[in-house]
């Protein structure tokens, strides 16, 4: 695991590997994509409840779920950092929160769009959506921590801090459907016994989801790559001060 | 548990000497709760119904004022760094500064909180629940709160970051204590709000100062 990790902590080898990896990323993205949409505004039923609107769903239920996943990987990236010190693994985590704060913002902001026919009114003080929020708010403060040091390696090691702290709120969101009696309903797709969702629903929301990820993965190494030159140019910067 | 009880007396003691600096904490708390019958009018029926949350929200931001000097002067002069290198683990000297700054902020908040309720016109069934239930909620707000005290040392604008950090964390605390007072206010079981509120304070109580030793033994790093 370890040497793993050393593998591909390398930056240039990151690098090269990025290079390779990113127009795939975007082409995957826009394919799937582009298919998901597809399917799940033209060509999948209207649901015998919520009729057309339910085609909110192929945009918010996938944006929800990246934000918990970027939020987790942040975690894990921050954790990997705090204990070997990898320097990819804290660019990781903090090139994430911008895309992951979108996908949050992107999931409330749908989720409003959808509750005001559904349950008329834009937003409710509901469990789910609460948490959601203060997923938000952590997003936020992670990312005004990183860059409120002067130094900024103390940023990156106080951020990963708050980060893991921050991790008692993904439980709390996911079970909070169950937890409590709530307005927002129940998981329908991730639980024991299967999906409980047709198949004509289930697969341009599950193209939609692949879509979302690697949409995040393309961003997310362009940012990354974007960090790695910033760093060269600031080490070269301050070579050429000294020299 | 020497080093504690050292600790503990130290902090004590340094705030004695302040002396009004946490006088100014409570001042805060009151005035802030006066505000809100001339934000919603006097309406003692509105006024009855909102007491509960306006204590709270009041108690929580008194509680996060004083938040940011918790470490910030021992960072300042250098103690922090002694704290660090003694032979005391430092989970357990966070945990006595935390100690001492419940001791000087959150028991003079609980004790003025009945006066606030009167103020408020809150029904008289819900002050011992208003104390019950701020005497459970505020040692774990000073508990989560000195994870941000540790994380913001050596930032710039240290105290707005610390509000950025933190609410969000308390707004668990914050339910569950208001509705441990509106419940019994409307005449409803609260048992279940309270065991909630001792559950945060037992799983706050051995997280909090492992996460805040480590925010803070990076900043001396």
């Amino acid at each position: 695991m370890s040497m793993m990790l050393h593998r591909f902590a390398n930056p240039t080898r990151f690098l090269r590997i990025a290079t390779v990896v990113q127009p795939w990323m975007a082409g995957l993205t826009i394919v799937v994509g582009g298919a998901g949409l597809y399917l799940g505004l033209f060509n999948s039923p209207a649901d015998y409840q919520q009729g057309e609107s339910v085609r909110m769903m192929y945009v918010h239920v996938p944006a929800s779920w990246m934000a918990l996943f970027v939020y987790t990987g942040m975690a894990v990236s921050a954790a990997i950092g705090l204990i070997w010190k990898h320097p990819l693994a804290d660019l990781m985590a903090k090139s994430s929160a911008p895309i992951g704060a979108c996908f949050t913002f992107l999931a409330l902001f749908t989720g409003a769009l959808w509750g005001k026919p559904m349950w008329g009114a834009w937003w409710v003080w509901d469990a789910r959506l609460t948490s959601m929020l203060v997923l938000f708010f952590l997003y936020l403060g992670y990312m005004a921590l990183i860059n409120a040091f002067d130094d900024p390696s103390r940023g990156v090691r106080a951020s990963s801090i708050l980060l893991l702290v921050g991790v008692v709120n993904v439980p709390i969101i996911k079970f909070s459907v169950e937890w409590w009696n709530t307005l927002h309903q129940p998981a329908s797709v991730m639980k024991l016994g299967g999906p409980s969702i047709d198949a004509a629903m289930l697969w341009p929301l599950l193209l939609m989801a692949i879509a979302y990820t690697t949409y995040y993965i393309w961003v997310l190494l362009i940012r990354v790559r974007g960090e790695i030159i910033a760093n060269r140019v600031r080490v070269l910067r301050l070579k050429q001060v000294h020299s | 548990m020497n080093g504690f009880i050292t600790i503990v007396r130290r902090d004590l003691r340094l705030a004695q000497r302040q002396g009004m600096d946490y006088i100014m904490v409570v001042m805060f708390f009151v005035i802030a709760v006066v505000l809100f019958p001339f934000g919603v009018g006097p309406e003692p029926n509105i006024l009855a119904r909102i007491a509960a949350g306006v204590i709270w929200v009041a108690a929580l931001l008194s509680s996060l004022l004083s938040l940011e000097r918790l470490f910030q002067a021992d960072y300042e002069d250098g103690s922090l760094e002694l704290l660090v290198l003694s032979p005391v683990t430092l989970e357990i000297a966070v945990l006595a500064k935390i100690t001492a700054h419940w001791v000087t902020t959150g028991l003079p908040l609980i004790i003025a909180a009945p006066l606030l309720g009167v103020l408020l016109n809150m029904p008289a069934e819900g002050f011992p629940m208003l104390i019950l239930a701020l005497a459970l909620g505020t040692p774990s707000l000073s508990l989560i709160g000195a994870v941000g005290a540790g994380l913001i040392l050596g930032s710039r604008r240290g105290g707005v970051l610390l509000a950025l950090l933190i609410l969000p964390l308390y707004i668990p605390v914050l339910i569950f204590g208001v509705s441990t007072v509106d419940a019994v206010i409307g005449g409803f079981e609260s048992k279940a709000q309270l065991l909630i509120l001792a559950g945060f304070l037992l799983a706050a109580l051995p997280l909090c100062p492992w996460a805040a030793a480590a925010a803070v033994r990076q900043s001396v790093e």
